[in-house]
């Protein structure tokens, strides 16, 4: 299968690193490898080099597919290719696992060198600061001084941000999506029950289930059903599913009735299927934690007072669980260190997953900023 | 090169253009396609932001180059700290404007100094219309009155009366009709009204 504007059978690579690395928990990783892959040319300057930092469950696998008869293409493929609103004729774009991940990058579910076996639960937590530390490290390894751009939505938005703080020199054009400077005590809530769901679940042996033969499917499933509900809008499921029956009629019973059930279902097993549960902890855990503005007096104006990037900013009207007032705050302390900052308010129905999907003005919006970005 | 911008715009903005200071800081609300800040940039070196609500208008300041930013100015100007621009502009938009009163208020509290334009319902040309018995369809007003976004119009007493009720200071008011300055009988004369205004001390 031939697709135009698609950047066609990629592979994935990893960078092993044995410099160790300290993580802000206080623990040490003493060696570590990343899993990415990259779509386009770097350039002989290295100008043109595009960072795509992935969301609670992503990964490295942004664009294109493994195999030709591959069903699903990386997860912002609708977005990645020659002639896409991130071209890849113009840009080097990188994908990459984070820490933590379980897909290729050192994790709980990866083997531990020095013991032969899985990390288990102890693979350190990681944090935000953590994964943009390691992310510099990957683009030492690729020679890569500056980037033309980083490029996250929601908890890849606040990597994004950290960047700046971090490394702000290394940032010329940063792009903020559906994301927020901080978790609402509300997000933290959903983020502790899909982890109770998790822990609780009696095939869990505290993060060591590896070493048992089981996997802590139920809480999985549990907890990505739970994410599902919060990553839509009620409109879009009303749409979607309504009030549709499965069986026609009701049967009074607790099997599957509503079609909602079924679709919460079938995502619930598919997660549980693919993804690691300690992995899952880790993520929610580092969007927990983020919380730039925390050292500076709660002044997230004073966090980013070195950042130097020019900033894009998109929020989408019907995300409740990254809303628009919290793109705002981004927005203002942005304005208030007078920084470079376009900022755009979606109109759609797709909450807080609208970011993954092709709305025309909110893609005709990266397309026009992308093509104003020198490499 | 620069004279056939200038010429190539809107009287109302160059008019404008004069009243800025060379680098200064400036916001523009309902910014539009971003002319106004670009020709303001081009000219007189200025740094700044635009707003727009309108989709099709937020992608055409953003393609202009302008840094927009993207929401309703009946909400107020929250995000935006006290004194923090030396001029903040809202050019033809406050006779659409719901909140009048706040919106106003929160430009002079975020602006050192506040332009304000609208078309001047006391022109003789919408008189006429009104004492025919028509509401007023003009060039500068031209929608009929069941599609107007025009929910607040008013004359140049009105704003006057405005400004002194407020306690507004007007430092400085024009008012043109075609691009040219009217000086005699400016509320019969003008059909543009174009006010530079701070908060009384």
């Amino acid at each position: 299968m031939s697709e135009s504007n698609s950047v066609g059978i990629v592979k994935a690579q990893v960078a092993h690193f044995t410099q160790p690395l300290a993580l802000k928990s206080g623990a040490v990783l003493p060696q570590y490898h990343l899993t990415y892959e990259t779509y386009g040319e770097l350039n002989a300057a290295k100008t043109n080099a595009v960072l795509i930092c992935h969301a609670l469950s992503g990964n490295h696998h942004v664009a294109g597919r493994y195999t030709p008869e591959d069903k699903y293409p990386g997860w912002w493929d609708n977005l990645i290719g020659p002639g896409k609103p991130l071209d890849t004729n113009k840009f080097f774009v990188i994908g990459l696992n984070n820490l933590g991940g379980c897909h290729g990058s050192s994790g709980p579910s990866s083997v531990n060198p020095l013991t032969d076996k899985p990390y288990s639960a102890t693979f350190p937590v990681v944090t935000v600061e953590d994964w943009v530390e390691s992310q510099a490290r990957l683009l030492d390894h690729l020679g890569i001084d500056q980037l033309a751009a980083v490029i996250g939505g929601s908890l890849g938005g606040m990597q994004a941000l950290q960047w700046n703080i971090a490394y702000p020199e290394r940032v010329r054009h940063a792009f903020v999506i559906a994301s927020a400077p901080n978790l609402t005590a509300q997000n933290m809530a959903f983020n502790e029950v899909a982890r109770q769901a998790i822990i609780t679940d009696p095939e869990f042996f505290d993060g060591d289930y590896y070493n048992h033969g089981t996997v802590p499917r139920r809480g999985l499933r549990i907890a990505r059903m739970l994410g599902h509900i919060t990553y839509l809008s009620d409109d879009v499921m009303g749409e979607k599913f309504g009030r549709k029956l499965r069986h026609g009629d009701v049967k009074y019973s607790f099997d599957v009735e509503f079609e909602m059930e079924s679709y919460l279902r079938y995502q619930g097993d598919k997660f549980a299927g693919e993804f690691d549960a300690n992995t899952y902890l880790r993520m929610t855990r580092a969007l927990d934690y983020f919380d730039p503005a925390l050292n500076y007096g709660g002044d997230l104006s004073l966090a980013l007072s070195l950042a130097q990037a020019k900033f894009l900013v998109i929020s989408f009207t019907t995300d409740w669980r990254f809303s628009p007032a919290r793109s705002r705050e981004i927005v203002k302390a942005l304005l208030d260190n007078a920084l470079p900052v376009k900022y755009a308010e979606v109109t759609s129905d797709h909450g807080h997953d609208a970011f993954l999907m092709h709305d025309p003005y909110y893609h005709d919006i990266m397309r026009a900023y992308l093509e104003q970005v020198k490499v | 090169m620069i004279n056939a911008k200038i010429t190539n715009i809107r009287p109302d903005f160059a008019l404008i253009t004069n009243w800025i200071s060379p680098k200064s800081k400036v916001l523009d609300l309902g910014c539009g396609d971003g002319t106004l800040l670009t020709h303001l940039h081009d000219t007189l070196k200025t740094t700044g932001y635009g707003i727009e609500k309108e989709d099709s208008n937020w992608l055409a300041a953003l393609k202009n180059g302008v840094d927009v930013i993207q929401m309703n100015l009946e909400e107020g100007l929250s995000g935006f700290e006290d004194q923090s621009f030396d001029t903040v502009i809202l050019s033809q938009t406050l006779q659409a404007m719901h909140n009048t009163e706040s919106i106003v208020h929160e430009m002079l509290r975020v602006g050192r100094e506040v332009i304000v334009t609208f078309p001047n319902f006391g022109y003789w040309r919408n008189r006429m219309q009104i004492t025919f018995g028509t509401m007023p369809v003009s060039k500068s007003l031209p929608y009929q009155w069941y599609d107007t976004p025009n929910v607040h119009l008013c004359t140049i007493h009105d704003f006057d009366a405005f400004c002194a009720q407020h306690r507004i200071q007007v430092i400085e008011r024009k008012v043109i009709t075609g691009g040219q300055d009217v000086h005699v009988l400016p509320n019969l004369m003008g059909n543009l009204a174009m006010y530079r205004l701070k908060s009384e001390p």
